[in-house]
């Protein structure tokens, strides 16, 4: 998909996120909105996936590590063709597939449950591990929230990926800079990333993670160094796209009403 | 540790340590089945994983002191095919890594099998913060999970083996004594406990190391006329309904296990009698609501009720 094509589906996508979460009476805007670009670049774009066959052992994996973005990952599945997106209407209803963090036993495509921060990027480290063995060329990609890098497991995970020289593997880190209380500098600074995953034995670049072309020039040139697992820190807005909802911890998580959904809407349009 | 394939010459394993058959097992396991990969956390001699490593080293990874990152690498390893058996200290697997076992293995319910052989009062002098007497009521809270404690050597083979087999996340128990309770080969299944003597009096439930004390504890009441049946529950879960109703028929139940008497075993037959309104008494031998402090490992055990004498005690006196 070229560029202007990915651009027009993104927004695309936003409005769908805030349909879906308007419609299921709240969720997580801002760190939805804030990571739409990465997620349509890897699967609009640059995973070796079929969604015909989402057990394909030879696909390339992703692991939602900050799992409550998955209104924006299943609005990006629905777009992919993993199911119809008809389907998300029933987000957050009682026994659906679809709520607040994604199910690997339920969501077609999803590779991963999560939703306890920390948690992906061990398990992301663990499949491309696998991989390595199993001599697959595969890669694994872990979408990380910044906020989540405050979780100690993140870095034990950082330290094994560079141990096993994990080249396939791939994090990507939303850095919106805000979590659930706040601005993440400072409730607890996580300061340059970059040089914190390079000291842990990583090759890491920063990108505009709302452009596109930046995006998927980094993808490209992953790895970045033989042998050494590689980190893109993507500079975001989080609750990008709605200006009511950006760069505030007030959209983290929260219910919008049929109003204030119309509002998001327009800013969408 | 001399290697050798006769996994069912009982008379040699079930006198040797759970944990030194353990390694012998995880090396035949490995050689069965190649996607058998073992993870530890810097304790790879200790959970005697290192035959296993010289064996298959590109099978083995010793991941350092990071108990959670290690359970989350093997939730993904599993979900690519592989079969982790992840090593570690009962209560780093437990409290730990909790976290990680109950959302990353268990809800998914992937196939991961953790294993320790540092548990209940194992680490003696090490003091409270290396023992572990939580964990089996920990594992037992969580859906999909099995949970195993092997009684002696041999039957930490049949275990080691069955839980290979077995489809989803297992916490096994291998212990470090010398406690030999088997002496012919019988059919381990798992859920399914083991009648080791009949009797038609009362009955104890023991696991670990607990049952060769409870056949001891058995034969002693005997000799007061006393017709004890003894069961080695070995699974605390999925619980052998059938044979706690089973021993329900006696006068009295009598558990013991090297754990808290909240939410082990002698927890899960109480729960189970309680809710089938069974009338039976169930007494439970194992540590009391305490942390234990420090001291030699049989003596800190022997403080704190886990002997024959105690389940015999405890047994005469609910009859």
């Amino acid at each position: 998909m070229d560029v202007g094509a990915l651009e027009k589906k993104n927004k695309e996508i936003r409005r769908r996120i805030v349909e879906i979460l308007g419609e299921a009476h709240g969720g997580h805007y801002g760190g939805s909105l804030s990571c739409v670009e990465v997620l349509s670049a890897l699967y609009m774009n640059e995973m070796r996936i079929d969604p015909q066959r989402p057990d394909w052992p030879d696909r390339d994996r992703f692991v939602l590590s900050k799992g409550h973005a998955c209104a924006a990952f299943c609005a990006v599945l629905a777009e992919r063709g993993y199911f119809p997106g008809d389907l998300l209407q029933t987000f957050n209803k009682l026994d659906s597939p679809f709520g607040m963090h994604p199910d690997m036993h339920k969501i077609a495509g999803c590779d991963v449950s999560t939703g306890s921060l920390g948690h992906g990027l061990p398990i992301g480290v663990g499949m491309a591990l696998a991989g390595k063995m199993d001599r697959k060329g595969y890669r694994v990609f872990v979408l990380l929230g910044d906020g989540e890098c405050q979780e100690g497991v993140i870095w034990e995970g950082m330290m094994a990926a560079a141990h096993y020289k994990l080249d396939n593997l791939v994090a990507i880190i939303d850095r919106n800079r805000v979590s659930m209380d706040g601005f993440t500098e400072e409730i607890m600074p996580l300061g340059d990333l970059q040089k914190k995953m390079e000291a842990f034995g990583w090759v890491a670049r920063e990108v505009d993670g709302h452009n596109i072309e930046q995006i998927l020039e980094a993808f490209q040139a992953v790895p970045f160094v033989a042998g050494k697992p590689s980190g893109i820190i993507a500079n975001t807005t989080k609750g990008k796209g709605v200006s009511f909802m950006e760069n505030t911890a007030d959209w983290h998580y929260r219910e919008a009403s049929p109003e204030v959904t119309e509002r998001a809407l327009k800013d969408l349009e | 540790m001399s290697s050798f394939t006769a996994a069912n010459d009982v008379n040699r394993l079930a006198k040797m340590p759970g944990r030194d058959v353990y390694g012998i097992a995880l090396v035949e396991i490995g050689k069965e089945n190649k996607d058998i990969v073992v993870l530890g956390a810097d304790a790879m001699g200790s959970c005697r994983c290192t035959e296993f490593q010289k064996e298959f080293p590109e099978r083995t990874f010793n991941v350092g002191i990071a108990e959670a990152n290690m359970v989350g690498m093997a939730a993904g390893l599993a979900t690519c095919g592989k079969i982790p058996f992840v090593n570690t200290f009962g209560f780093l697997l437990s409290m730990r890594a909790c976290e990680a076992v109950r959302t990353d293995l268990c809800y998914p319910n992937l196939n991961v099998k953790l294993v320790t052989s540092m548990f209940g009062l194992i680490a003696g002098t090490g003091g409270t913060t290396h023992h572990s007497h939580e964990d089996l009521a920990i594992m037992r809270s969580f859906p999909n999970m099995t949970v195993i404690e092997a009684a002696d050597g041999f039957e930490t083979m049949k275990a080691a083996k069955a839980i290979a087999k077995h489809v989803g996340p297992v916490y096994l128990r291998v212990g470090r004594d010398k406690v030999p309770v088997y002496e012919r080969d019988y059919d381990f299944q798992i859920g399914k406990g083991v009648i080791l003597r009949k009797g038609k009096d009362a009955t104890i439930i023991a696991c670990g190391i607990l049952v060769s004390r409870a056949l001891q504890a058995a034969a002693e009441l005997a000799k007061s006329k006393i017709d004890v049946q003894v069961i080695n529950m070995h699974t605390i879960k999925p619980l052998d309904r059938e044979k706690v109703m089973q021993a329900a028929k006696g006068k009295v139940i009598v558990t013991a296990e090297e754990h808290s008497i909240i939410g082990g075993l002698g927890g899960a037959v109480a729960e189970f009698v309680a809710e089938e309104g069974l009338k039976v008494p169930v007494k439970r031998v194992g540590i009391q609501d305490v942390f234990c402090g420090i001291g030699p490992t049989d003596e800190l055990r022997a403080k704190h009720g886990l002997t024959a004498e105690a389940i015999r005690d405890a047994l005469r006196k609910a009859l």
